[in-house]
C-alpha cells in the first residue's frame, strides 16, 4: 500500500488524511501529485467522474480541508441557474479566510464574474496559493447557458490567477464535451467500492461501546445479505446504524457474548431479509421501522407504500378509465366489432380480443381521440348516460391525476387526443 | 340563513377533528424526527386524500391552520400549477414563508419588505440565513414573549412545506428539491408533505431510488369520501334538529351526483345549500320550516293569504277531507281553527321524525348484518327507501324479513342490544315501551339459555340410566331423544325469533311511513329533483343543441314557433346553418351548403323568383352564410379540412 508521501506538506498531516480516505490511497496521491506545491500552478480543470458514492466528494472535500487549501466548493444542483451558481462562489470566495462584511454582488454573466474574481482574489491575498474551485455535481452545468461550461475549464487563462477548477460527476466526459471546441480537462476515474473496500470502510466507525472486531462482523453479515442488491456506500451505512441494535440484543440480554458469531448470525439473518424487502425500498419508513424494532411486532400489521394500490374512483370514472383503456389498446378496425350490439359471435369476439391484447400490450398505449372514448363510454355503460359538464370535467381530472395524459395539440376545439397510462393490472383491480 | 351557517360549522369540526386524528400522531413524529436527525433523511408524511381533488383544498387549509396553532409558524403550500421549475418553487417557498414569518410578528415589517424588494437570491443559503436569524431572534426576545412561543411551539420548530397535488409536479422539479434540502436538513429542519390523490406507488414512480432513499416516508390514509359523506347525512338528514329535509328524489340525485361523477363532498354540501335556498325562495309556506317553537309562533301570526296557501297543499287537502263534514267547514273557513290544528300536525310532524330516525337506525341494524343486503348495506339507501313509499310493501323487505328470521341468537341479542342503546339515546318519549318489550325479549333469550344448559345435564343423565338397555334399543332411543330435541329447542327459539321480528315490523309499520303520506310535509320537504338536477349537471352540449335546433326555447319569439322537421327562415342564421349542417356527411361541401342556405332563405322572401336569378347568389345572403359558418366555426361544430378544397370537416355528432 503506498503511503502518500509528498515534500510540501508535513507527513502528520498526510498520515491522517490517509486515516480518513480509506481505499483510495492511489487517487488522492495522484490529485496530491498534480496540486503540487501551494505555491506552483496546478493543471487548469481537473474533471473527476465514478459511479454514485464512490468517495469523489468526501475525498475532495477531505483533502482540501486537512491540508487547508483555499477552495469554494459549490454544489450545481443546488445553485441551478449561472448565476445563482456565480454569486455563491464570489460569497464563498469573500467570506473564506476574512471577517469583512458581506456585501451583495450581483453578478449575471461571467464576463462580470471574471472581473469579481480577480477582484476577490486580490483583496483575499490568494495571489501566491492556487484556489481551488470544486463544482460537484457538474453534469448540471450542462443545462446553463452554453458559455459556462468551456469557461469553466479555461478559468485559469481568462482569469490570469493561479486556479484550478474542478469537476465532479457521475458520467465520463465525452458526454460533457461541447460542439465548440474547449480545453480538454485532465480526467481522474474513481472506481466503485468492492467489497473488501466497503468492508473496511464500513467497520471504521464502529460505535465506542462494542469491540471493532464485533462490528466488523456485524458488517460482514450485513453484506452478506444486501451486497447483492445495493452498493451504495451511504445506502449501507444507514441500514447498518438502523439495523445495529437489533444485532446487539442477545449480547444485551446476555444470551451469547460477542465471539459467539453463529449465534449472532441466526438471530439477525432473517431479520436483515426482511430490512431488504421494506426498508431498503422504502416501503417503510426507517423510523418507522425503528419502533418495530422497539416494539418487536411483527412488519405485517404496518403495512407498505405499495400495499395500498387500490384507488377507489366514481363509478363514471371508473368507466371512462376502462374507455380510455379499451381506446389505446385496441385497435380502431376492432371497435365496430366489439361494441356494436347486434353482433352474432360474442363468444369468438372476445377471445379474439384477449389475443390482440397481448400483442398490443407490447407496444404500448396509444393516442385516441375524445370522441372515440365517448364512443366506447357510451356503449359499454349500461344505462344512458347524460353528456353533462361533468364527464368533462372527469376527463381532465383523470388528467391531473396522471391517469390519462393528452397527447399533441393544445387546441380543446381541435379535438384533444388523450393516452391511457395505467396498466393492465390497475384496469382490472377496477374493472372488477 | 342560520340553518346553513350551521351546516358549515359542523362540516368544519368534522373535517377538523378527522384531521386532529391523523396528525395527532403525527405531531409526535415531528417531536421525534427532531431529535433524530443525524441520518439525512427528510421526514415525509405521504397523505392520502382519494379522487375528490376538490375537497382538498379545504383540507389543506385547515390542516395548515392546525399546523399553525399547534406545531409550528412557517408553513408553505406548494402547488403544481405555480412551480414549473425549481426556480419558481424555490421563489414561492420563500415567499410564503418569509411572509408567514411577518404575520407571526409584525415588528420586522420593514427589515423584510426591504429585502424582498431588492430581489432576494432565491437559494436555499439564503432560506438558511433567514431561519437562523428567526430562530435566533426567539432566542432573545424578552422572557415573556419567550415563554408564550415556546409554550405553543418548541426551539427551532421546523419548517413544513406542503405539496397540494403531487401527481402534477414535475419529477425534474421534486428531485431537484428534494436532492438539495437533504443537503441542508441539519441546518434547515424541513417537513415536507405530499398531498397524494391516486395512490402511494406514484411515489415511486415519481422518485427515483436515489432521491426516494433521502425521504423518510410515513402513510396516513384519511377518511374515504364515501364515509365522508355518511357521517355528514348521519348528522344533517338524520336528525331531528335540522327541521329542512330532503326529498327521496332530491336526496337521490345529489347521491347519484356523488357517486357517479365525483366523490366530492364539498360538492354535495353545495347541492344541499342550493336546496335550502330553493326551498325557501320558492315555497311560500318555508316559513314554518323552523325549530318547533319558533314554527308555533309563527303559525299565529299568519296572514289569512297565507293560510289559504296551506288550504291550497294536496296533504292537508287529503287531511281535511278524512275529517267529519263539520270539521271540513270549519277548518276551510275559520283561520283561528286552522291556526290551532297546524300547530297540532307540525308537532305531529316533529315527533314523527323524532320517532322515524331512531326505528331507522333500528332496523339498519338488522338489515346492514343480513346476507346480500337486500336493503342497502348504508344507512343512506334504506333511508331513501323508506322515504320512496311504505318500505313494508316492497319485495326487498319481504326478503330481508325472511332473512331476519333466520338469524342466529347470539347475532340477535347483540342486535337487541343495540337497538335497546338507540332507543334508550333518542330523545322520544314513546320508546319507554317499546324498550321494556326489547329488554324483556333479551330476558326471555337469556332465560332460554339457561334452560338449554339446565335440558343439556338432564339428558345426559338420561343417557347414563338408559345405557344399561341394549344396543337397539339404545340407538333408537337416542335418536328419538335426539329429534324431539331438536325440534323443541328449534320451536321454542324459533317462536321468540318469530316475535322478534314481527315486533320489528310492527315498529316499522307505525313509525317508517313515508314522509308524503304526512300532513303539511311540503313545509320541510324539498322534492323538485327536476330544479335541482337542472342546476347541478349542466349539459352544455344538449344546450347548444336545443338554443340551435328550437331557437323559440332561448328566444321566446312567436315567430320561431315551429313544429320542427322544417327549417323556418326566420331563425337566425347561424341555426339555418346549423341544422342545415346536421344533414352533411363528415366533410361537408362550401358551395352546397350556401345554396341550400340560399333557398331556404330566399324561400318566403321571393318564393316566386325565376331560376335564373336564383343561380345567382345574392351578395348579402353570401356574407351572412359566411358569418354564420364562422361562427360555428367559433362554436367547434366544424373545421377547415385540408383533405378537400372547399369543404370543411364536421366534429360533432348527434348523441354526443
Amino acid at each position: 500500500m503506498p503511503n502518500l508521501e509528498h515534500p510540501a506538506y508535513p507527513a502528520a498531516t498526510l498520515l491522517h488524511l490517509e486515516s480518513l480516505v480509506p481505499c483510495r490511497e492511489s487517487q488522492v496521491s495522484m490529485l496530491l501529485s498534480i496540486f503540487g506545491e501551494r505555491q506552483q500552478l496546478s493543471f487548469p480543470s481537473i474533471f473527476i467522474y465514478g459511479h454514485t458514492s464512490s468517495g469523489k466528494t468526501y475525498v475532495m472535500q477531505a483533502l482540501l480541508n486537512t491540508l487547508q487549501l483555499p477552495h469554494v466548493f459549490v454544489n450545481c444542483v443546488e445553485y441551478f441557474t449561472s448565476r445563482l451558481l456565480l454569486e455563491e462562489i464570489l460569497i464563498q470566495l469573500q467570506s473564506s479566510s476574512s471577517e469583512t462584511e458581506q456585501t451583495y454582488v450581483p453578478c449575471d454573466n461571467f464576463n462580470d464574474f471574471v472581473r469579481l474574481f480577480k477582484q476577490a482574489v486580490v483583496s483575499q491575498e490568494f495571489e501566491d496559493q492556487t484556489l481551488y474551485i470544486v463544482l460537484d455535481k457538474a453534469e448540471q452545468l450542462r443545462e446553463m447557458e452554453a458559455n459556462v461550461l468551456p469557461a469553466f475549464l479555461r478559468l485559469q487563462e481568462l482569469t490570469d490567477r493561479n486556479v484550478t477548477v474542478v469537476l465532479l460527476s457521475e458520467i465520463v466526459w465525452e458526454l460533457f464535451r461541447p460542439n465548440t471546441g474547449c480545453f480538454e480537462p485532465f480526467t481522474l476515474y474513481f472506481p466503485d467500492y468492492s467489497i473488501g473496500h466497503l468492508q473496511k470502510i464500513l467497520s471504521q466507525n464502529h460505535p465506542p461501546e462494542y469491540s471493532a472486531d464485533f462490528y466488523a462482523a456485524y458488517i460482514n453479515i450485513l453484506l452478506g445479505v444486501f451486497y447483492m442488491v445495493c452498493r451504495d456506500l451511504k445506502e449501507l451505512q444507514h441500514l447498518a446504524a438502523l439495523n445495529f441494535s437489533k444485532y446487539c440484543e442477545p449480547v444485551v440480554s446476555g444470551e451469547a457474548n460477542e465471539r459467539d458469531t453463529r449465534k449472532l448470525w441466526k438471530n439477525i439473518e432473517p431479520h436483515l431479509k426482511k430490512a431488504m424487502q421494506t426498508v431498503y425500498l422504502r416501503e417503510i419508513s426507517s423510523s418507522q421501522w425503528e419502533r418495530l424494532q422497539r416494539e418487536d411486532g411483527e412488519p405485517g400489521q404496518l403495512k407498505g407504500l405499495s400495499a395500498h394500490t387500490h384507488v377507489e374512483l366514481p363509478y363514471y370514472s371508473k368507466f371512462l378509465l376502462i374507455a380510455a383503456y379499451l381506446a389505446s389498446y385496441n385497435p380502431v378496425r376492432t371497435d365496430k366489432r366489439f361494441f356494436l350490439k347486434h353482433h352474432g359471435k360474442i363468444r369468438k369476439t372476445n377471445f379474439m380480443k384477449k389475443h390482440e391484447k397481448t400483442s398490443n400490450h407490447l407496444l404500448g398505449p396509444k393516442p385516441f381521440p375524445l370522441d372515440r372514448l365517448l364512443a366506447i363510454l357510451y356503449s359499454i355503460v349500461d344505462n344512458r348516460v347524460a353528456p353533462t359538464a361533468n364527464i368533462f370535467s372527469q376527463i381532465t381530472s383523470l388528467v391531473t391525476l396522471q391517469l390519462l395524459t393528452m397527447v399533441g395539440h393544445n387546441d380543446q376545439l381541435d379535438g384533444p387526443r388523450y393516452k391511457c397510462t395505467v396498466s393492465l393490472d390497475f384496469i382490472r383491480a377496477i374493472a372488477r | 340563513q342560520q340553518i346553513q351557517e350551521d351546516l358549515n360549522k359542523q362540516l368544519f369540526d368534522n373535517l377538523v377533528s378527522f384531521l386532529r386524528r391523523s396528525h395527532s400522531e403525527f405531531q409526535e413524529k415531528t417531536t421525534e424526527w427532531t431529535c433524530q436527525m443525524k441520518s439525512r433523511e427528510i421526514p415525509t408524511a405521504a397523505l392520502v386524500l382519494g379522487v375528490n381533488v376538490t375537497d382538498h383544498d379545504l383540507t389543506f387549509r385547515s390542516l395548515s391552520e392546525v399546523l399553525q396553532n399547534n406545531i409550528t409558524p412557517y408553513i408553505a403550500l406548494l402547488e403544481a400549477k405555480d412551480c414549473p421549475g425549481i426556480k419558481n418553487l424555490m421563489q414561492k417557498l420563500m415567499g410564503q414563508l418569509m411572509n408567514c414569518y411577518i404575520d407571526v410578528d409584525s415588528l420586522e415589517d420593514e427589515d423584510y419588505v426591504q429585502v424582498s424588494q431588492n430581489r432576494i437570491r432565491c437559494s436555499m443559503s439564503s432560506l438558511i440565513n433567514w431561519y437562523e436569524s428567526v430562530t435566533k431572534k426567539t432566542d432573545c426576545e424578552t422572557p415573556r414573549k419567550k415563554r408564550t412561543s415556546s409554550s405553543r411551539h418548541w426551539q427551532s420548530p421546523p419548517v413544513v412545506v406542503i405539496f397540494k397535488d403531487m401527481e402534477s409536479f414535475t419529477t425534474k422539479v421534486l428531485q431537484d428539491f428534494i436532492v438539495i434540502s437533504s443537503q441542508h436538513i441539519r441546518e434547515f429542519p424541513l417537513v415536507l408533505i405530499f398531498g397524494i390523490a391516486t395512490s402511494p406507488m406514484i411515489i415511486h414512480s415519481l422518485l427515483p431510488h436515489s432521491v426516494s432513499s433521502l425521504l423518510c416516508i410515513e402513510l396516513f390514509q384519511s377518511l374515504s369520501s364515501k364515509e365522508h359523506l355518511s357521517t355528514i347525512i348521519d348528522k344533517l338528514l338524520l336528525t331531528a334538529r335540522f327541521p329542512f329535509k330532503l326529498g327521496e328524489k332530491v336526496l337521490q340525485v345529489l347521491i347519484n351526483i356523488f357517486l357517479y361523477h365525483d366523490f366530492s363532498v364539498q360538492n354535495f354540501i353545495k347541492g344541499f345549500q342550493l336546496c335550502i335556498v330553493e326551498h325557501f325562495y320558492s315555497q311560500p309556506l318555508s316559513i314554518l320550516c323552523c325549530q318547533l317553537v319558533d314554527a308555533k309562533k309563527r303559525v299565529n301570526s299568519l296572514s289569512h293569504n297565507q293560510c289559504e296557501n296551506i288550504r291550497r297543499l294536496p296533504s292537508f287537502r287529503r287531511y281535511v277531507e278524512s275529517q267529519a263534514s263539520d270539521k271540513q267547514i270549519a277548518l276551510l273557513t275559520a283561520d283561528s281553527y286552522l291556526k290551532e290544528i297546524i300547530q297540532k300536525l307540525l308537532e305531529d310532524l316533529h315527533v314523527y321524525h323524532e320517532n322515524y330516525v331512531s326505528v331507522l337506525r333500528c332496523l339498519h341494524v338488522f338489515t346492514s348484518s343480513l346476507p346480500k343486503y337486500p336493503l342497502g348495506k348504508q344507512i343512506r339507501e334504506l333511508h331513501c327507501a323508506c322515504l320512496e313509499n311504505q318500505v313494508w310493501e316492497t319485495e326487498e323487505y319481504e326478503s330481508s324479513l325472511q332473512l331476519a328470521r333466520m338469524l342466529n341468537k347470539s347475532d340477535l341479542v347483540t342486535m337487541l342490544q343495540q337497538c335497546v342503546e338507540i332507543f334508550v339515546s333518542s330523545s322520544g318519549k314513546e320508546f319507554d315501551k317499546t324498550v321494556e318489550k326489547l329488554k324483556e325479549f333479551l330476558t326471555q333469550f337469556q332465560k332460554l339459555e339457561d334452560a338449554f344448559q339446565e335440558r343439556d345435564v338432564s339428558v345426559s343423565s338420561q343417557k347414563e340410566l338408559q345405557k344399561k338397555t341394549d344396543l337397539y334399543h339404545l340407538q333408537k332411543t337416542l335418536l328419538e331423544l335426539k329429534e324431539s330435541r331438536r325440534s323443541k329447542k328449534l320451536t321454542k327459539f324459533e317462536m321468540l325469533r318469530f316475535e322478534v321480528v314481527g315486533y320489528i315490523d310492527s315498529l316499522v309499520r307505525n313509525y317508517l311511513v313515508p314522509a308524503d303520506r304526512k300532513t303539511l310535509h311540503e313545509i320541510v320537504y324539498f322534492n323538485t329533483a327536476s330544479v335541482l338536477r337542472e342546476h347541478l349537471s349542466a349539459a352544455p352540449r344538449i344546450a347548444l343543441h336545443t338554443a340551435l335546433n328550437n331557437p323559440y326555447w332561448y328566444l321566446k319569439n312567436q315567430a320561431l314557433k315551429s313544429d320542427g322537421g322544417s327549417i323556418s327562415n326566420k331563425a337566425p342564421d347561424i341555426c339555418i346553418v346549423y341544422k342545415l349542417h346536421l344533414e352533411c356527411g363528415r366533410l361537408i361541401n362550401l358551395v352546397d351548403w350556401l345554396e341550400a342556405f340560399s333557398t331556404v332563405v330566399m324561400a318566403v322572401e321571393r318564393p316566386n323568383a325565376d331560376a335564373a336569378s336564383s343561380d345567382q347568389v345574392d351578395d348579402v345572403i353570401h356574407a351572412r352564410f359566411i358569418r354564420a359558418v364562422s361562427e360555428l366555426e367559433l362554436l367547434g361544430f366544424i373545421k377547415p379540412s385540408k383533405q378537400k378544397t372547399d369543404h370543411v370537416a364536421r366534429l360533432t355528432w348527434g348523441g354526443c
